[in-house]
């Protein structure tokens, strides 16, 4: 197993092609929008190795199927890993959409921000399939490098650089607090793959019993759960958040919110899972708490919001919180087999949901600042009378964020529901009822979108301005037409997502 | 059996209504003939089928399912959830009621666009609204039920905030001053999402904790199982679909959203709101909470009754020191459906009859009074009671049918509104074994002084706003009496409360058998 299969890397070697194609046209004399275009195939190509390797069992070429492993157990290729790049490429794919536009239209280098987007997606994509302290080390600096410049890609503007400056900061300290906990379980372990340090500590107990609550051992787990609590700005580990959502360029926001956030989320649950299994009882609780301070006061803080990227910002804080909370619960619980599969099925469906509506969100936010000028919320008054599509799909995204059926968010929240009331454990029964009152005071502020949007008044200054007139780009249409329909389609037929997702389940069986 | 009684014909009453609204949004802005024609088509055909479902239903088997579904038919594979419909003798008439209903409020609408006038829109929210009400009178499935008793909050948050009052008024307890529309909206979804939210968690903790792992409600009730299994729970699973139902229905003291509603909302919108949404909470105290817990039932009837009791009192105190006209019809729903869930709390075949006509009646009556008062208000651009009066002479016919709903409403014998209060009163006196027969025969007496109260009330209104003579703030004013879109919007009101009043068969026709079955099976006898 230890020869490289490049028909299981090749996602990522095309996606490194890519990265590389991108940089050589942004040399020649050709309209910058050519280099997104050459980065919109390349994620496309990288995803049709997913759907051989997926397939693999019925395509004749295929030899190998099943789990694929290499680089000694630290980087592994199966089912959930490849919904979850799948899932990376797709938001990129949307996200590079809305960029286009956003860039044209403004001072800004193009180039290369497609370079360093797309480095950040080849970093998610490898953080779907780490398995090991190292890789999974580099997948997550992939992701997060790229994205500190992103964040100050507006370079003249005060509120970008402090969006930078602060998003560095944090990430430099919760990149060194990871590896310090890191270096802990590997000194207290001495292996790298989370097989190996999963066996390691299994071994330890049994030798000599009261391994596991070495403080050593524990500590380091704890500092490794906080890095990855920094990256998914869960409460109280958020305060970057808000900032550097609203002062970053509003696509580049919405892939911090999705693409890196999940990435995030992923290598949590990866790394938790597969390699502190047996610590259960440390970190179960302590994600517990995460899930049910962050959807609190994310909620709360975002019903004071009047910018409308702020208060997503801290909106994706609370979701945040929802996409924790069956995971976090069902460890907490200590619950294995079917009723831990059923939580990890709820949380990979709601990031899947997420992605697809928080992308849609951002999209209208691109599309109506064009038009308005602003992202106040005062200045969305009315925006039916004049954009009755963009209201229409302000009404979509927002309602669907705040779970309201027939849009897609109603099935992530019932799957979250579900997998809460599951597991027979009070605390997780009280999680569900934290969230069931959360939910109805997130829908306040979501609603504050659409009432803005369809029931207040044009505001004067909006009315005369030359906005108003101002054209959508047709990336930016395909971007929102894309998250519509998905938002509309798993609504209606929550079947679609849900046999993806399921398959994920299988990740859970195999450790 | 053919396809059309095999879930096509309950699918196309459901979805017709919405694709039609995707094809009135498709409709050029400036083209609103097209788009008035487009939605009544749509709604039309829905109801033309319902009709033809209730012609072709087997009222000799009115208790089993109908026109059903497979039930294995998946929706959700994931989660277990199958697109399973159907209709019993029970859900029968709220749904042709529900399509009628649709049909005359766009027949209504026809010449009555609320401001800001945007007749692709509001047509097109009716008929979203009806594809939510329909399917929650045909669903057998709780997650397929859950998600059709959201869809309706939707279409209505928009028709109250966007052709809502303007007129400005002081929250209660935050102390800002905002406009009735947008206050009145966002109350609206708030009270009904919290209440539903809780009802899914009691629908997952059926699922799970009943043994059964199953969303369909047939399979839930069936013996008593699911309850027995429950234990300690089921306690709490009854208070969480409790809270979603009475959010809805609404009980004392879950009520305060629906005057604001009503009050804020256009004509059409309160008449959909009294006559359908309401419904959908009693529908499923019948559908859902009694046949799959009927312990609980039993034990929580009591509850149930006295705040049915308190809510009809309440409200007719209330209605008395209303000065707003639509405000005073709407505390009387609140009385009215006190008096329906007075008869589901008896928990005999005949209370729970009592509440089905009683809804259908209410639906008509309510509707028509709502009708009367948003055409009302249209011409004399006020609803203060203390300014009308004289309508009578001004308008003789609008004030003949304002007269004869008031009427009906007050339950008077020999129409709709008489039924569903004789029979709720009747059904107390004797109620389930096992329960209290004083405590319910002092419901019943205080229901009685209810009644009396309602007939005050009513005609208090009839009083202020019918007789006397007309205010000289009318007289230059031009009054026109009742146009051809208010009379083929109303005439079929009007004979629907004459009709069910004098042969309420139409109704009980339907529900006996079912209700009787249901009652044995559940409470054996």
């Amino acid at each position: 197993m230890n020869i490289l299969d490049y028909h299981a890397l090749l996602p990522e070697l095309l996606l490194a092609a890519t990265v590389l194609a991108v940089l050589v046209v942004d040399l020649l004399p050709v309209r910058k929008a050519w280099v997104a275009v050459v980065g919109l195939i390349g994620l496309f190509a990288a995803f049709v190795p997913l759907l051989t390797l997926g397939l693999c069992d019925s395509l004749s070429f295929c030899e190998e199927t099943g789990v694929r492993t290499m680089f000694d157990g630290s980087y592994t290729v199966d089912t959930f890993s490849l919904v979850l790049k799948g899932l990376f490429l797709g938001a990129a794919f949307v996200v590079l959409l809305i960029s286009v536009g956003y860039l044209e239209s403004g001072r800004f280098w193009e180039g290369e921000y497609y370079f360093l987007i797309l480095a950040s997606v080849l970093g998610a994509v490898v953080m779907a399939s780490s398995r090991g302290l190292v890789t999974i080390f580099v997948a997550l600096e992939l992701v997060t490098a790229p994205t500190f410049l992103l964040a100050g890609w507006r370079k003249g503007n005060a509120k970008s650089n402090e969006a930078a400056l602060k998003y560095f900061i944090i990430g430099v300290l919760s990149a060194s607090v990871l590896l310090f906990g890191m270096s802990l379980v590997y000194g207290v372990t001495g292996e790298l793959t989370f097989t190996g340090i999963r066996e390691a500590i299994v071994g330890a107990e049994l030798r000599s019993p009261g391994f596991n609550d070495l403080p050593l051992l524990n500590v380091g787990v704890l500092f490794t759960l906080l890095g990855f609590a920094f990256k998914i700005s869960a409460v109280p580990f958020h305060f970057w958040t808000p900032d550097t959502y609203e002062g970053a360029p509003i696509p580049v926001t919405a892939y911090l919110s999705v693409v890196s956030k999940a990435a995030g989320f992923v290598g949590l649950l990866v790394i938790t899972y597969a390699a502190f299994a047996d610590l259960r009882h440390i970190w179960g609780p302590a994600l517990w708490i995460l899930a049910a301070a962050s959807m609190t006061l994310g909620n709360l803080v975002a019903l004071r919001q009047t910018n409308i990227v702020r208060m997503l910002g801290y909106s994706s804080i609370a979701q945040g919180g929802f996409i924790l909370a069956p995971f976090g619960a069902a460890i907490a619980a200590g619950v294995t087999g079917a009723q831990l599969e059923d939580a990890f099925f709820a949380t990979v469906t709601y990031l899947a949901i997420y992605a697809f509506m928080n992308l849609g969100a951002f999209a209208v936010i691109v599309a109506g600042a064009k038009r308005i000028g602003s992202a106040e919320l005062k200045d969305w008054g009315g925006l039916y009378q004049y954009a009755p599509g963009l209201a229409g799909l302000t009404l979509v995204f927002f309602f669907s964020l705040a779970g309201i059926p027939p849009f897609a968010g109603w099935f992530a929240k019932l799957v979250m529901f579900r997998s809460l009331i599951n597991v027979d454990y009070s605390w997780a029964n009280v999680l569900a009822v934290i969230a069931v009152v959360n939910s109805v005071i997130a829908f306040v502020y979501y609603a504050k979108v659409v009432k803005a949007a369809w029931f207040d008044p044009v505001p004067e200054d909006v009315l005369s301005g030359e906005a108003r007139s101002a054209v959508v780009p047709p990336t930016l249409k395909l971007a929102l037409g894309i998250t519509a329909i998905g938002v509309l389609a798993i609504g209606v037929f929550p079947a679609i997502i849900s046999n993806l997702t399921e398959m994920t389940k299988v990740f859970v069986a195999g450790f | 059996m053919s396809s059309f009684e095999n879930g096509w014909a309950l699918t196309l009453i459901v979805f017709l209504p919405i694709a039609g609204a995707a094809v009135v949004l498709a409709v050029p802005k400036a083209r609103e003939e097209a788009q008035k024609w487009t939605a009544l088509l749509f709604a039309g055909v829905s109801f033309v089928l319902s009709v033809i479902v209730a012609m072709q239903f087997d009222y000799g088997d009115a208790a089993a399912t109908q026109f059903g579904t497979r039930s294995d038919l998946t929706w959700i594979g994931a989660i277990n959830s199958n697109y399973t419909i159907g209709i019993d003798g029970i859900s029968l008439p709220l749904l042709v009621l529900s399509g009628f209903m649709t049909v005359l409020a766009i027949i209504y609408s026809w010449n009555h666009w609320p401001e800001p006038h945007n007749p692709k829109i509001f047509s097109a929210l009716i008929l979203v609204l009806a594809t939510g009400m329909n399917g929650t009178f045909v669903a057998l499935d709780l997650i397929l039920f859950f998600v059709f008793f959201e869809v309706v909050l939707l279409p209505m948050y928009f028709m109250i905030g966007i052709w809502g009052d303007r007129n400005k008024i002081k929250v209660p307890v935050l102390g800002i001053e905002t406009e009735m529309r947008l206050y009145a909206s966002i109350k609206f979804f708030l009270f009904t999402l919290f209440g539903s939210a809780f009802m899914l968690l009691g629908f997952l903790t059926l699922y799970f904790q009943s043994g059964l792992e199953t969303f369909n409600i047939g399979e839930l009730a069936a013996g008593g199982l699911a309850e027995d299994a429950l234990g300690n729970l089921a306690v709490w699973v009854f208070a969480a679909l409790f809270l979603g139902f009475a959010v809805k229905v609404p009980m004392f003291p879950l009520h305060t959203w629906l005057p604001d509603a009503h009050t804020a909302a256009p004509t059409v919108g309160s008449v959909l709101l009294a006559a359908i949404l309401l419904k959908l909470g009693t529908y499923a105290f019948i559908r859902i909470a009694i046949p799959i817990l009927p312990e609980q039932a039993q034990d929580w009837a009591p509850v149930i009754g006295i705040l049915a009791v308190i809510g009809i009192i309440y409200a007719s105190f209330a209605c008395l020191a209303q000065t707003d006209m639509k405000r005073l019809i709407a505390f009387s729903s609140v009385g009215h459906m006190g008096f329906v869930m007075l008869g589901i709390s008896t928990l005999t075949d005949i209370g729970i009859n009592a509440a089905i006509i009683g809804m259908v009646a209410h639906g008509v009556i309510t509707g028509l009074l709502f009708f009367v008062a948003g055409s009302m208000s249209h011409r004399y651009h006020t609803r203060d009671m203390g300014r009308l009066g004289g309508n009578q002479k001004l308008m003789p016919i609008m004030g003949g049918i304002l007269g004869f709903t008031a009427m009906a409403s007050l339950g008077l014998p020999g129409l709709a509104g008489f039924w569903g209060e004789f029979l709720a009163l009747l059904a107390a006196f004797n109620p389930l074994a096992g329960l209290s027969t004083t405590l319910f025969r002092t419901l019943m007496v205080l229901g009685a002084i209810g009644t009396v109260l309602t007939a005050g009330y009513m005609l208090w209104m009839l009083q202020k706003v019918n007789f006397g003579e007309p205010s000289d703030e009318w007289a230059d004013h031009d009054l026109h009496d009742v146009d051809k879109y208010e009379l083929a919007a109303w005439v079929p009101l009007v004979v629907a409360t004459l009709a069910i009043g004098i042969f309420p068969r139409i109704i009980f026709g339907a529900t006996t058998d079912a209700v009787t079955a249901m009652v044995q099976t559940v409470f054996g006898g």
